[in-house]
Formats: structure tokens, C-alpha cells, sequence
């Protein structure tokens, strides 16, 4: 019965985030208004802000699952930081993506040093270093244990990097406060936060299916062990 | 007291090490001038280019000849089984990391006063200043607490010494900028205080990295 309950939420769940993403589309081609200086392109700015903040997102449940392995040693946080990464490494190389196509008509040129694109992009090599990692260690118990540990210390370096970067140089269009570079409408603020929402649902999506992987290969693990015992005895 | 006695007790245990090998010292100082090298042939460093390139050529040396030390300096423990001796002595995990880290710190520090007044000389730049060894000291204190915390981790992986800059690198984002920048601004004549922004990052990083590792330090080494 439980099973099946959760069966169902994950269902609903994944039809939620699946209605949320088509009407944010229809929001950022429909509804938002073209910005004035850069035209269509700024279009792209809704999915590159809602992916960041994703990609952020998830390297801070990243942290917070670390934290919760090394405090309880449960097998079930190592899955949820482990699965939070790799969902969260799908995002924040969007985020660089969509960051490289956006500056080119922009700015003439695909890559800015500027603080937002480049704290992503280091945060794309943190989430690479992980996998790295973990892919290096032999025991799922040393994957667990050094995964959790590099997750909290890498998250806390993540504030510092971005003040340096910040204060290294600044070109970014400032958003939401309306300063320079582009123009918002309330149209855009709604948009934006659909989207945004759009894409929290999705990764929750994602990391739930993640999530349920990686149990199903735990469980077909033990399974396997069983067999060969049975066999074998 | 007697926490520092512990502290201390394992740093000496590095220097005889050390003093008896001297592998890691030397690595480090021949690599060091290696990169000297390169980096001069690589962009031309004289006169106002070598002026400008200074700082980023000094850290980036620093930091890839900190990643060849840090390597090493776990590995030696983990041959041998000798870091099984260190966590079967009766002391805390964190004296074994202070002790382990103020270690780096110290044979980091040596190669960068041997580096600096050659590279000043080499390249005609004023890094011989007081305030540059401040920065050099706060910078080599983060990079080289957060190196001991992953180079602990990566002594355990198949791919070893390659994994510790991976690992590091991305990490030391910070450290790197802050650093760079003081010393830059130092070059250009200018004072401590007014390079104040990029001394507190490095402070504030310095902080934050000792307090995390001391405390997940113990999760590392365990097991």
C-alpha cells in the first residue's frame, strides 16, 4: 500500500513538473514581452537563470546530504547527494550552455569572464571533480564517506569563489534590481519565476527517478548475492 | 599546552622525514624553477610584461608546485601504513591534521622563500616586500589546509596524484584570486590597506577552511 502511494505521488509529481515546464514555454515564447535592446535572444535569459539557480540548488541538498550521511551513516543521504549532483551537473552545464549562446549576440563573443558565467562554469568543474571522485574509489563506502566530505568543503568554498570572482570583474546585465542593460516588465518577473518554478519541479523530478535508480541497483545487488549464496551452498 | 605538544610532536615527525629524504622540498624547488622557466618563455616576461604577469605567475607556481608536495607528503603516510600508526597514536584527529597541514604550510613556506627573491631578481619585479609575505602566508595557509583535507582523500583513489589538483583546484578558486590580486596590487606599490578587500577574502577562507576540515578531517582518515 505504501509502495503504491508513493508510486503515485512520483507519478504525480512527474506529471506536475511536465505541465509546469510546457506552460513556462508557452510563458517565455508568449506571454513575455521582447526585450528592447537584445530582441528575441533574451528569451534564452529565463531557462539560463532557472538553470543556475538549479544548479546551485542541488549542490546545496548535496551539502545538506553529506552533512546527514557523516552525522547517521545511512546508505539513503549518500543516494540523495550522489543523485543531487548528477542531476545538478545536468543543469549548471545548461547554465554555461545557455550563458555562451546568450553572450554571443550580446556581447560578440561566447565567453565573458564575467562573475555569474565563470562561478558556474566553477562549479561545473567542482561537480566534475565529484564524479571523478567517486568513480576513482573502489569501496561504495569510501564513495559515500569522501563524496559527503568533498560535498560540505566544496559547497562552503562556493560563497567565498563568488565574491572573488565578483569583485574580480563585473559585466552581467543586473536583473531584477532593473539597473543597466535590460529592461524589465512585470510580464518578465512572472516568467521568471514560472520558469524557476518550472525547473524546481522538474529537478525534483529527476532526483526522485535518480533516487530510485540507484536503490534499484542496490536492491538487484543484494538479490545477486543472495542467488550466488543459494547456489553455491 | 599538551595539544600543542601533540601538534608539534607530529610536524617533527615531517621535518626528520623530510630532512632524511628530501624529496619533497626538492620536487617542489625544481619544479618551481621549471615553471619559472616556462612562463618566462611562454610570455616573453621582461620589463612592464613582467611586471603585470608577476603575480599570476608566482601563484600559479605555487599552486602547482603545493599540489606536487601535498601529494607526496600523504602518500609517504600511506605507505608503509604509516598513517595506521598515526591514528593508532593517543591523539585527536584534528592534532593529527594540524599537525599534518602546519607541515605543508611550513615546507610550502620554505620553497617560497627561496622561490621569491629569485623570481624578483629573475624577472627585475619588487616582491621583496612585507606585505607580500603576509599574502603569502595567508594564501599558502588556506590552500595548504584544504590541500591536507583532499590530498587525505585522494591518497585513497586508483588515480592518486592525479586526482589532488582535480579535487583541489576548483576548490582553491578563491585563494587564487585573493592572492593574485593583494600581491598585484602590492607590486604596484600600493599598501596593505589598500589591498584590505582581497587580504580579508583570504583571512575569512582561511577561517572557514581550517573550521571545515577540523571538522570533517576525523570522517577522512577513519576506517
Amino acid at each position: 500500500m505504501d509502495n503504491l502511494r508513493r508510486y503515485w505521488l512520483g507519478v504525480l509529481l512527474a506529471a506536475a513538473s511536465g505541465v509546469a515546464v510546457i506552460v513556462a514555454l508557452g510563458m517565455v515564447f508568449f506571454y513575455a514581452p521582447r526585450e528592447v535592446t537584445m530582441g528575441e535572444v533574451q528569451r534564452i535569459f529565463y531557462f539560463h537563470v532557472a538553470s543556475a539557480w538549479i544548479g546551485f540548488f542541488a549542490f546545496f541538498v548535496t551539502f545538506l546530504s553529506g552533512i546527514g550521511y557523516l552525522a547517521t551513516d545511512k546508505r539513503r543521504w549518500d543516494i540523495v547527494g550522489l543523485s543531487s549532483v548528477e542531476v545538478g551537473l545536468t543543469f549548471i552545464t545548461m547554465t554555461v550552455v545557455t550563458g555562451a549562446l546568450w553572450a554571443k549576440p550580446v556581447w560578440g563573443t561566447y565567453w565573458t569572464w564575467e562573475p555569474r558565467l565563470t562561478i558556474s562554469a566553477v562549479q561545473l568543474l567542482i561537480y566534475v571533480a565529484y564524479g571523478m571522485l567517486r568513480a576513482s574509489l573502489d569501496s561504495s563506502e569510501q564513495k559515500a564517506r569522501f563524496g559527503a566530505v568533498y560535498g560540505i568543503v566544496a559547497f562552503v568554498t562556493v560563497p567565498l569563489s563568488w565574491v572573488a570572482i565578483r569583485w574580480w570583474r563585473t559585466i552581467h546585465p543586473d536583473i531584477l534590481t532593473g539597473g543597466e542593460g535590460m529592461a524589465v516588465t512585470a510580464r518578465m518577473t512572472q516568467t521568471l519565476l514560472v520558469t524557476i518554478s518550472a525547473f524546481t519541479l522538474l529537478y525534483a523530478t529527476l532526483l526522485r527517478l535518480r533516487v530510485s535508480l540507484e536503490q534499484a541497483t542496490d536492491e538487484l545487488a543484494r538479490l545477486r548475492l543472495r542467488l550466488e549464496r543459494r547456489s553455491s551452498s | 599546552m599538551e595539544f600543542l605538544r601533540k601538534v608539534l610532536t607530529i610536524v617533527n615527525k615531517d621535518i626528520a622525514a623530510e630532512l632524511h629524504t628530501k624529496e619533497m622540498i626538492s620536487a617542489m624547488l625544481v619544479f618551481s624553477v621549471l615553471a619559472l622557466l616556462i612562463f618566462s618563455f611562454a610570455l616573453d616576461l621582461r620589463g612592464e610584461m613582467a611586471e603585470v604577469a608577476a603575480p599570476g605567475v608566482l601563484w600559479a607556481t605555487i599552486a602547482f608546485a603545493g599540489t606536487l608536495g601535498l601529494s607526496r607528503s600523504m602518500a609517504r603516510e600511506q605507505q608503509g601504513g604509516c598513517i595506521d600508526g598515526l591514528l593508532l597514536a593517543p591523539v585527536d584527529r584534528s592534532a593529527i591534521f594540524f599537525g599534518k597541514a602546519a607541515g605543508n604550510l611550513l615546507f610550502m613556506a620554505i620553497v617560497e622563500v627561496i622561490l621569491l627573491p629569485f623570481f624578483a631578481a629573475l624577472f627585475d619585479v619588487p616582491l621583496l616586500r612585507p606585505g607580500v609575505l603576509i599574502v603569502l602566508v595567508l594564501g599558502t595557509l588556506g590552500y595548504a589546509a584544504v590541500g591536507t583535507l583532499l590530498a587525505a582523500i585522494a591518497v585513497n583513489t586508483r588515480a592518486r596524484e592525479v586526482m589532488l589538483p582535480v579535487l583541489l583546484l576548483p576548490l582553491a578558486v578563491p585563494v587564487l584570486i585573493g592572492a593574485v590580486r593583494a600581491t598585484g596590487g602590492l607590486v604596484e606599490g600600493r599598501t596593505l590597506g589598500q589591498v584590505g578587500g582581497w587580504v580579508r577574502i583570504l583571512v575569512v577562507y582561511d577561517l572557514v577552511i581550517l573550521a571545515v576540515s577540523l571538522l570533517t578531517f576525523g570522517y577522512v582518515v577513519e576506517g
